[in-house]
């Protein structure tokens, strides 16, 4: 059957096509209507043979068929070392399988696929750091994405992810109007408390221009107050674009690929219009990690950087404790034993490892790490859009027990987690496991815990 | 027979290994894409390399990486089969005799016992692999025939060999079986997945590449492998 109402091959690009589907509780329809989905072959092995090059098609063909790969795999591990979820395997069974096939797969062959792309893996890239040949399969899954998406076997809170892109360069219908009058709201909230703060928008060469996810204006605009007010206190000339404010990217989780390009274009052009010295991002790791990492070669540039130095929120906070911007007061430093979530986009795909633990060295007495950590962390469980599909819920939660038993390993019972993605991954696991934690972003922290310089204190005489 | 194995057929078999092998490299470096891969190979070049190197280097070594570690049965068989194979025939006395006696030159070589103990190394470590694919769920659901046939192809020269140099009796057969047993395993090199003798290196440096250029080299310290 050619394709659906819902459930295609055409990207959403219009808002009526987005509440349409939006509208489809769960995707019933469109998960429906995927089961009937024909796979369009030719655009398949066209595809395959135009970008699946030596690679790709060296990591598929050289793998030893040696299982290291297994134990470095969380979702292998929680999945009761089930075979079945060693990555060459997955990789081989999917993208393999398709090279070997030239592309003549079917609809219940890509049903496995869209299954395996996005509930049994999270493309946090462990598993090429274990591999002696080097093959990255979380890297292959992205591609795979790409070709699921292309096909229009992509779950459905993704596709909506990526129209929301598409049609709002942002990953929620958030305007520039939304944004710009919720960044003026949480200024005049804020204003009071800390007399002087502003929220300036489309300010030119300024020192920092930051951006931002969605569901901040959205869902949790305090966020966007806090960070004004740390920005305040340490004193940054800073700004915020009123277009190209979003650094996230489903599209990127989606595989759609011309989505990504156009996000992360409104965002490079807000750089280059407003020409601020450098950009610095919420905590966010993907929103990092498709803007600042992979990004500038979905726009073009050769030489792989944005047009300005993009910096993640725990560089600037890092740079900030360290020149003495912001100051800690240390008779509140968290006391009690407290650790760190590396998010895969930034520290194993970053290197930002010794940042964070800088900024724990200002915060906490007693930071344990967690084991493994750095680069070789595991994924929360929830990275990769893992979090919000709702068909993979199960396998969402069976994969968050990994990070449970590291948080119980280390004793503690706060984990800072500077992602939104971890953050959520870490609240659901509390919610599904109920082990007695908190977990918390850095800014709310830092909030609780800076010096107010004495010329921004508030005066008793104008109460 | 033995006039046209160790004369035209040996130059064929390291002809196809030589130009096969130069060819893989070729046809790997010329499917780079650095907007595809996403990776500015070009433009961080001093970055690229201290990445590839590391990444390259840091594999080259037992126990140097986690992975090595977490698996130390795996990397001692790993590392003992993969050093016989390539300094065994190499460095061997009978190879460089003829070397000497063809162009006049010889390597360093090995005495007759260490080459015994690393031929018969290279025999039990891939008897031991095989038990590997067969007893461990996670080897056996990737393992294919294909798998046990390259095992088969890389050991027999050296079980030949072995044979040859040690039965006093059928010498003119365990020899001939020996040549046609390498020149086999010389041909297979560019077509199968033993091309990894050059594709490892390929790979590596580009996956090295990679986290040197794009995934936090240039952020400081490159990826603690």
């Amino acid at each position: 059957m050619p394709e659906g109402q819902l459930c295609n091959r055409k990207p959403i690009e219009t808002n009526e096509q987005l509440q349409a589907l939006l509208s489809d509780r769960g995707g019933e329809q469109y998960y429906a209507e995927m089961e009937n989905l024909d796979v369009d072959r030719e655009l398949l092995w066209n595809t395959l043979q135009k970008t699946c090059k030596s690679r790709m098609r060296t990591w598929l063909q050289i793998c030893a068929h040696c299982g290291l790969c297994a134990d470095s795999c969380f979702l292998y591990t929680v999945n009761n070392r089930d075979p079945k979820q060693v990555p060459a395997y997955k990789i081989q069974s999917t993208l393999g399988e398709m090279v070997r096939r030239k592309g003549n797969v079917d609809n219940a062959f890509f049903k496995m696929v869209m299954e395996t792309a996005w509930a049994k893996c999270t493309c946090c890239n462990r598993c090429g750091m274990y591999c002696p040949h080097g093959i990255d399969m979380g890297i292959m899954f992205g591609y795979v994405r790409g070709l699921c998406y292309a096909q229009g076997f992509v779950p459905w809170e993704l596709k909506i992810g990526a129209g929301m892109h598409r049609v709002f360069r942002a990953q929620m219908d958030v305007t520039e109007e939304d944004w710009v009058e919720t960044c003026e709201w949480m200024a005049e909230e804020s204003e009071e408390e800390y007399p002087g703060l502003t929220i300036p928008v489309d300010k030119e060469g300024a020192d920092i221009m930051y951006t931002c996810n969605a569901r901040e204006p959205k869902h949790y605009p305090q966020d966007i107050a806090e960070t004004a007010i740390l920005f305040h206190l340490a004193g940054e000339n800073w700004t915020v674009p009123s277009k190209g404010w979003e650094q996230t990217s489903l599209a990127m989780f989606a595989g759609d690929w011309a989505a990504c390009k156009m996000q992360v274009e409104s965002v490079y052009e807000a750089m280059e219009r407003l020409k601020p010295k450098r950009m610095v991002g919420t905590e966010c790791g993907h929103a990092h990690r498709a803007t600042v990492v992979e990004g500038p070669y979905w726009a073009g540039r050769k030489d792989g950087l944005p047009p300005v130095e993009c910096l993640h929120y725990v560089e600037w906070v890092a740079e900030a404790l360290r020149t003495g911007k912001l100051k800690i007061d240390p008779a509140k430093k968290i006391k009690g034993p407290v650790t760190l979530q590396d998010s895969c986009n930034y520290v194993r795909n970053h290197g930002l490892g010794d940042v964070t633990r800088e900024i724990m060295s200002y915060i906490a007495e007693d930071f344990r790490e967690m084991a493994p950590n750095r680069e070789h962390n595991y994924c929360c469980g929830g990275g990769g859009g893992f979090n919000g599909i709702g068909l993979f819920r199960p396998q969402r939660n069976r994969a968050l027990l990994m990070k449970k038993k590291q948080i119980e390993d280390t004793g503690c019972n706060l984990i800072v987690a500077p992602c939104h993605n971890c953050w959520d991954a870490i609240r659901d696991l509390e919610e599904v496991y109920e082990i007695g934690i908190k977990w918390s972003f850095l800014k709310p922290l830092l909030i609780d815990m800076v010096e107010v310089p004495e010329h921004l204190k508030l005066k008793e005489e104008e109460e | 027979m033995y006039e046209f194995i160790t004369g035209p057929l040996l130059w064929i078999s390291f002809a196809i290994f030589f130009v096969g092998c130069i060819a893989r490299i070729i046809w790997y470096v010329r499917g780079l894409n650095w907007q595809m891969d996403r990776v500015a190979y070009t433009y961080h070049k001093v970055h690229g390399l201290k990445g590839a190197a590391r990444s390259v280097v840091s594999w080259l070594f037992p126990f140097a990486t986690r992975s090595w570690r977490n698996k130390p049965g795996m990397t001692l068989l790993f590392f003992v089969f993969h050093v016989g194979v390539l300094v065994t025939p190499i460095f061997l006395l009978a190879h460089n005799m003829i070397l000497k006696e063809r162009w006049g030159f010889s390597l360093w070589t090995l005495s007759e016992t260490a080459a015994d103990v690393m031929t018969i190394a290279v025999i039990v470590s891939a008897v031991f692999l095989v038990l590997r694919r067969i007893a461990l769920p996670e080897v056996r659901i990737l393992t294919t025939a294909y798998d046990y046939l390259l095992i088969a192809i890389t050991v027999a020269p050296f079980i030949t060999g072995f044979v040859a140099s040690h039965e006093p009796g059928h010498y003119q057969f365990w020899l001939i079986l020996h040549i046609l047993c390498g020149e086999i395993l010389l041909i297979a090199v560019p077509f199968t997945k033993l091309s990894h003798l050059v594709l490892f290196f390929c790979s590596r440096i580009q996956l090295g590449m990679d986290y040197g250029i794009k995934r936090g080299g240039m952020k400081g310290k490159g990826l603690a492998w």
